[in-house]
């Protein structure tokens, strides 16, 4: 499988990283080395396997319904950029 | 050209657990900003989630009652996407292995009954809450990873006033349930829809629009109102739609579009890491069933039955399953096969007052039994009328007492000896000889008069029916 720049850049921007000229073509470079890999394992028969969600063998991990105390207002918004009173302030986005 | 309505609606639904979905953060409504956070729902590096035990058997819980079938294995995934209300940058929820699929909710219509189909009912976590400012936002993270279902309904709706039904249908299960406030001010209930046209017979779709916005489900039934004939409007003059989400502005009564990026939202969902899937049992599934109380439309049906109500009165008195409760209590403790007067103090009088006082039914504090003592006071024995009996009920509510220890201290018994109203009747026939005559020569409306005039000389307290028939008696020999 190969990956046009496009795609990539799509990519990039849905991961809001910011890619230039040169590292645009790095990228695809490794992205496309990265897929035909992925295309090697699709070459495998694997009709009766269930697919993988989740890499250890456990199932059913739950907690009790049960309060724990939440952070003090001062930690919580200690690394805030900005914040005003008990609130995070961000740049206003309408969607 | 005629056209069909197609609709679906989506409805979002906060779970009333003490904690969140993911940490043991309070859930509580109303607190101070940011005070309900931790590293877990904050989405601090290093911090793991747990789910919530109770949030899988309330979830469970409204898929059985929705009839759907439970999936065995289930897991959450990562549905990622930018925007400031989501401190992970992602939301748990759930994509290709919901918690249940393909259920359905009876809704009943006028004259018929329809059933909707419910496609999923599915578990996610709640963002937060934004106040947009002048030139910023203020972001609280309270309600963030608070535990939410997402039930999606098959675009089997056809109308506003089925939109409206199957989301008043759904209220009162879930709040049966008990598993959510289902308050659409606060939130915990949510509500958008699909809406799109079509020829009628057509086969396929018509356009579709997301409707977003609404807080009210009045606020539902208008935007989809509206939707349709913007919709209409646009196909009669052969414009194209476009697939867009709007956003209904109740003030104004329109939908206006939401500016949006264009290319279709790409969530790049991928299984949640850090949560290891759910494996759930039958008997899993059929202990929780047994924590399921009989639901309004098993109730309805039991109430007509048992009763003999009508199935109007049964649907009002079932809607709330308090007043359910309260109004069973009634129905049995009433001593006589007809039923129907305690219903009809329930929604009538009694309902009035719980209006009046901005409450429900069973938050005002008259029980059972001395709703009962007042009805079977006015019904059956007489003793006082109709009008009076309200007079009553309100006093009952005021002082707490009794109906029959009110109706003594105030003297509010009926007069129906004729011996007393005799009396009254002979001075009223000397009195209004016109209205006499009048009804000599065959106008009835002279009786009704002269009843009224009995019935005021009396202080109301004249048993009207008495009244009646001893005038006709008197008037005769005059």
């Amino acid at each position: 499988m190969s990956i046009d720049k496009k795609t990539v850049e799509n990519v990039a921007h849905l991961a809001r990283i910011n890619l230039d000229k040169k590292e645009l073509d790095k990228i695809s470079g490794q992205l496309e080395h990265i897929l035909s890999f992925i295309d090697k394992l699709s070459s495998l028969n694997t009709d009766n396997i269930a697919p993988t969600s989740h890499i250890l063998p456990i199932s059913n991990v739950l907690r009790k319904d049960e309060l724990r105390k939440s952070l003090p207002i001062a930690k919580t918004l200690m690394n805030a950029p900005a914040k005003q009173g008990n609130f995070f302030v961000v740049p206003k986005i309408i969607e | 050209m005629n056209y069909e309505t197609v609709i679906g609606l989506e409805v979002h639904l906060q779970l009333k657990t003490k904690s969140k979905a993911f940490c043991g953060c309070s859930t509580e409504f109303g607190q101070e900003p940011n005070t309900q956070v931790c590293p877990v729902c904050l989405g601090f590096p290093g911090s793991l989630p747990v789910f919530n035990q109770t949030a899988l058997d309330y979830a469970i819980k409204v898929a059985l009652a929705l009839n759907c079938k439970i999936q065995e294995y289930t897991k959450f995934d990562r549905k990622n996407y930018f925007y400031p209300d989501l401190p992970k940058n992602y939301q748990i929820s759930q994509y290709d292995l919901p918690l249940s699929l393909a259920g359905y909710l009876d809704i009943e219509l006028e004259e018929r009954q329809k059933r909707i189909g419910i496609t999923r009912v599915h578990m996610e976590e709640d963002a937060g809450k934004l106040i947009h400012q002048e030139n910023f936002s203020l972001v609280d993270f309270n309600r963030t990873g608070i535990p939410l279902l997402e039930i999606v309904s098959e675009p089997d709706i056809s109308s506003p006033e089925e939109a409206h039904e199957y989301l008043t249908t759904l209220k009162s299960v879930i709040q049966y349930l008990d598993v959510s406030d289902c308050d659409m001010e606060k939130g915990s209930l949510r509500c958008d829809a699909n809406i799109s046209l079509r020829p009628v017979g057509a086969k396929t779709l018509g356009v579709k629009t997301e409707l977003k916005n609404m807080n009210s489900f009045k606020g539902v039934k208008d935007a989809l109102a509206y939707e349709i004939q913007r919709q209409a409007g646009l196909l009669d003059s052969k414009k194209t739609l476009i697939q867009e989400t709007r956003l209904w502005d109740a003030k104004a009564a329109q939908t206006l579009p939401m500016r949006t990026k264009e290319g279709a939202k790409d969530y790049r969902y991928f299984p949640e890491p850090d949560l290891a899937p759910f494996i759930i049992k039958e008997d899993k599934i059929a202990e929780i069933k047994k924590t399921i109380p009989e639901l309004p439309k098993e109730k309805i049906k039991r109430f007509v039955k048992d009763f003999g109500l009508s199935e109007y009165d049964a649907k009002v008195l079932v809607a709330l399953k308090e007043t359910a409760q309260f109004s069973e209590e009634c129905l049995k403790e009433y001593r006589d096969s007809n039923k129907k007067p305690v219903a009809n103090w329930i929604i009538g009088p009694l309902a009035a007052l719980a209006s009046n006082n901005a409450c429900e039914i069973t938050d005002l504090k008259i029980s059972a039994a001395s709703l009962v003592e007042l009805i079977e006071l006015v019904e059956k024995k007489q003793v006082i009328s109709n009008l009076t009996g309200k007079i009553v009920l309100e006093e009952m509510l005021k002082t707490g007492k009794g109906a029959q220890k009110i109706i003594e201290e105030k003297n509010l018994a009926q007069i129906s000896d004729s011996g007393s109203l005799n009396v009254i009747i002979a001075e009223i026939i000397k009195e209004n000889p016109k209205s006499v005559a009048d009804y000599k020569t065959g106008k009835a409306n002279a009786l009704m008069f002269l009843v009224g005039q009995v019935m005021r000389k009396s202080s109301g307290k004249a048993n009207p029916k008495a009244v009646q028939d001893l005038l006709k008696e008197k008037l005769e020999s005059v």
